[in-house]
């Protein structure tokens, strides 16, 4: 596939490759700092190129809702919005999980609770992978870490979406969403058409042909022993992507005592600790989990044999250093280090904390 | 039971709609919700256009319509069909999307996703089903719950001061220019019940020709939640709701219809 070299932020990469992924429809409202996925979309006007659909709604919860009727009805639908936003479509989320909707979901975290700031955080790990929603559901959650990641990662969130009958969250933050760095587009991939949805998604609302019954989207069950079959359903799809699509990159972990847990932002700011630790002559590596949902349980179990602790660095006050603690069973120390209500760390502070809490405790 | 003889093409004078399912409706002898369900899908059926309809259900006592309706459908969240119906709409241009809710879910929780879609003049078909009261929850007071009307949440009757006014959204909704047609029918009578079927028409009409958002309002009897036998409800409906609710049409192909 030809690539072409663009300059861009990360906003602006999701929205690229939403016209360029072949997405039927985006809905969104505006919210610091992820604007810039809707204004793109409004000045590249992507109806005339792909025949893509554009709204800006009002509000977030119409927006998540507009997102569960075209993913009902088979069409390639997403939105993208910062924490506050966010934490309105949660009512949304739970119902296209219940449903088993196809789509894709941005969050551009910014520093909470409440208003926050409009800095970058990660505390809304908790909120995307434990389930903001109400009910027992999952959504398949990317953590990019770069502006091409935040490209590619449309395209593998409809991946993931349309394989799992799953909402995908691609989770960032106001950092990533920011900075502008070089990427590689692909070219326009098109649309489905009405043929080809049919074809790809039977269960879809899409106007019912006299040759089958009509398709219902719903999360409502009235019989308790049914809906628990549904959940089970459900379970058993997660458990798969468990399984099958845990996805982690290992930065200097062959040799590594001590290891960074960290994603997104936190993951390049490690990275950074990570050379200046190794030029202070301490073994350090960094697991950088890429997928948070399904999160990768097994890579850190066996690290956590190996190393003399784990150190997670996140930008919120301590939310995945929980699943790390729980997939190592304390075999290690595990500690965290966090700055958090829209302060970035620096690499200084990430290595001086992994000497403070781990090296000398 | 029949006599088979009866049964012959030459005397066949009225036919239960093929849009309608076999499923047994589960609602209240003497509801509204069935006989505007079977206008809507006669409509469908006559105009030739079940393949291309998409029903948005709401949360209310017609949570279920999609078992009735033989036409692709979703079930919404609380008050948002207007929302995702928009979507359904935008995405499938030629399609017939339509919402069905009632008072609660149209003009409380969903107020907002209302307003919008009819003021962005989503092409799209939207029936209000209005009774003056959550129905399926057990008979709480509703955002058109008349003054001094006695609800399980306003048992001594609706009282301004502490519950406010019962609000006409679709005198509302008539005044924003993105709606194309909004009337207010009724189905408690044979008279009645031609004129709702002839509004719902004028609505997929409407939404044939491209024209903006159609708004048709039923008001209609809930006897459970108001306590009454179907017969004594209809009989209150006429002499207490239509007076506040006047039936007829406030907007046609885009013009207000002057009083
Ligand atoms: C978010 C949310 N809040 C509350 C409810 C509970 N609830 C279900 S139906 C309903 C009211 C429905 O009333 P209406 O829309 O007037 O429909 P009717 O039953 O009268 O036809 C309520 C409050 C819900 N399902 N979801
Ligand atoms: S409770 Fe009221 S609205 Fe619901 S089915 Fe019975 S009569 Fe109809
Ligand atoms: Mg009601």
């Amino acid at each position: 596939m030809a690539k072409e070299l663009k300059l861009m932020k990360g906003n602006e990469a999701i929205a690229e490759a939403a016209i360029r992924s072949g997405c039927d429809g985006y809905f969104g409202y505006p919210i610091t700092p992820q604007s810039e996925v809707m204004e793109h979309l409004m000045a590249e006007k992507p109806w005339e190129k792909t025949g893509m659909v554009v709204l800006q709604a009002e509000s977030e919860t119409a927006s998540i809702n507009m997102v569960y009727g075209g993913a009902g009805a088979g069409k390639k639908v997403m939105t993208s919005s910062s924490s506050p936003g966010v934490s309105l479509m949660q009512e949304g989320m739970t119902y296209l999980a219940g449903a088993e909707l196809p789509c894709l979901l941005v969050n551009v975290v910014r520093g909470g609770p409440g208003l926050g700031t409009i800095q970058p955080s990660q505390a809304d790990y908790f909120q995307t992978v434990k389930g903001g929603g109400h009910g027992d559901y999952r959504l398949f959650t990317l953590a990019p870490a770069t502006v091409q990641e935040m490209y590619d990662f449309v395209f593998l969130g409809w991946e993931m979406a349309f394989k799992y009958r799953n909402p995908v969250m691609i989770l960032s933050d106001g950092a990533i969403g920011q900075v502008m760095e070089k990427l590689y587009v692909t070219d326009y991939t098109p649309r489905w058409t009405n043929e080809e949805i049919a074809e790809k998604c039977p269960w879809s609302t899409y106007g019912k042909p006299s040759t089958r019954k009509h398709n219902i989207i719903t999360s409502l069950e009235l019989e308790a022993p049914k809906q628990e079959e549904h959940n089970h359903k459900l379970q058993a799809k997660y458990a798969k992507m468990e399984e099958d699509e845990v996805r982690y990159e290992m930065v200097n972990c062959e040799d590594a005592e001590y290891v960074f847990v960290a994603y997104g932002s936190s993951a390049r700011i490690a990275e950074k600790a990570v050379q200046l630790g190794r030029e202070k002559g301490i073994k350090v590596g960094l697991l950088r989990p890429i997928t948070l949902f399904p999160f990768p349980k097994k890579i850190i179990a066996e690290l956590s044999t190996k190393v003399k602790g784990l150190l997670a660095v996140e930008m919120s006050a301590g939310q995945m250093v929980e699943d790390v603690r729980l997939a190592a069973q304390f075999r290690c120390p595990i500690e965290h280090f966090g700055r958090f209500g829209g302060v970035i760390p620096t690499p200084h502070e990430v290595l001086e904390a992994l000497e403070e809490k781990i090296i000398k405790a | 039971m029949f006599n088979p003889d009866i049964i012959k093409p030459e005397n066949l004078v009225y036919k239960r709609t093929s849009v309608l399912t076999d499923n047994v409706m589960h609602y209240c002898p003497g509801c509204g919700h069935g006989t505007i369900h079977r206008l809507i899908a006669e409509v469908i059926e006559e105009m030739g256009i079940q393949e291309k309809a998409i029903c948005v259900a709401p949360v209310g006592c017609s949570v279920l319509a999609y078992n009735y309706f033989d036409v692709d459908s979703q079930g919404a969240a609380h008050g948002r069909a207007p929302a995702i119906a928009t979507a359904i709409q935008r995405l499938y241009p030629d399609n017939h999307t339509f919402t069905y809710q009632g008072d609660g879910d149209l003009a409380a929780i969903g107020t907002a996703e209302t307003i919008h879609a009819c003021n962005r003049g989503e092409n799209i078909v939207m029936i209000f089903v209005n009774n003056g009261i959550y129905g399926m929850t057990g008979g709480q007071m509703a955002p058109t719950t008349l003054i001094g009307m006695k609800t399980a949440t306003s048992p001594y009757g609706r009282d301004v001061a502490l519950n406010g006014h019962p609000l006409k959204i679709t005198e509302l909704l008539a005044d924003l220019p993105g709606t194309y047609y909004v009337t207010r029918q009724s189905v408690q009578n044979a008279a009645s019940v031609r004129k709702a079927k002839k509004a719902i028409r004028q609505a997929f009409e409407n939404q044939k020709a491209k024209k903006g958002t159609s708004f048709v309002e039923v008001v209609s009897n809930c006897n459970s939640g108001w306590k009454m036998t179907p017969v004594a409800a209809n009989k209150w409906m006429e002499e207490n709701m239509f007076p506040f609710y006047p039936l007829g049409d406030m907007k046609v192909d885009g013009q207000k219809v002057s009083k």
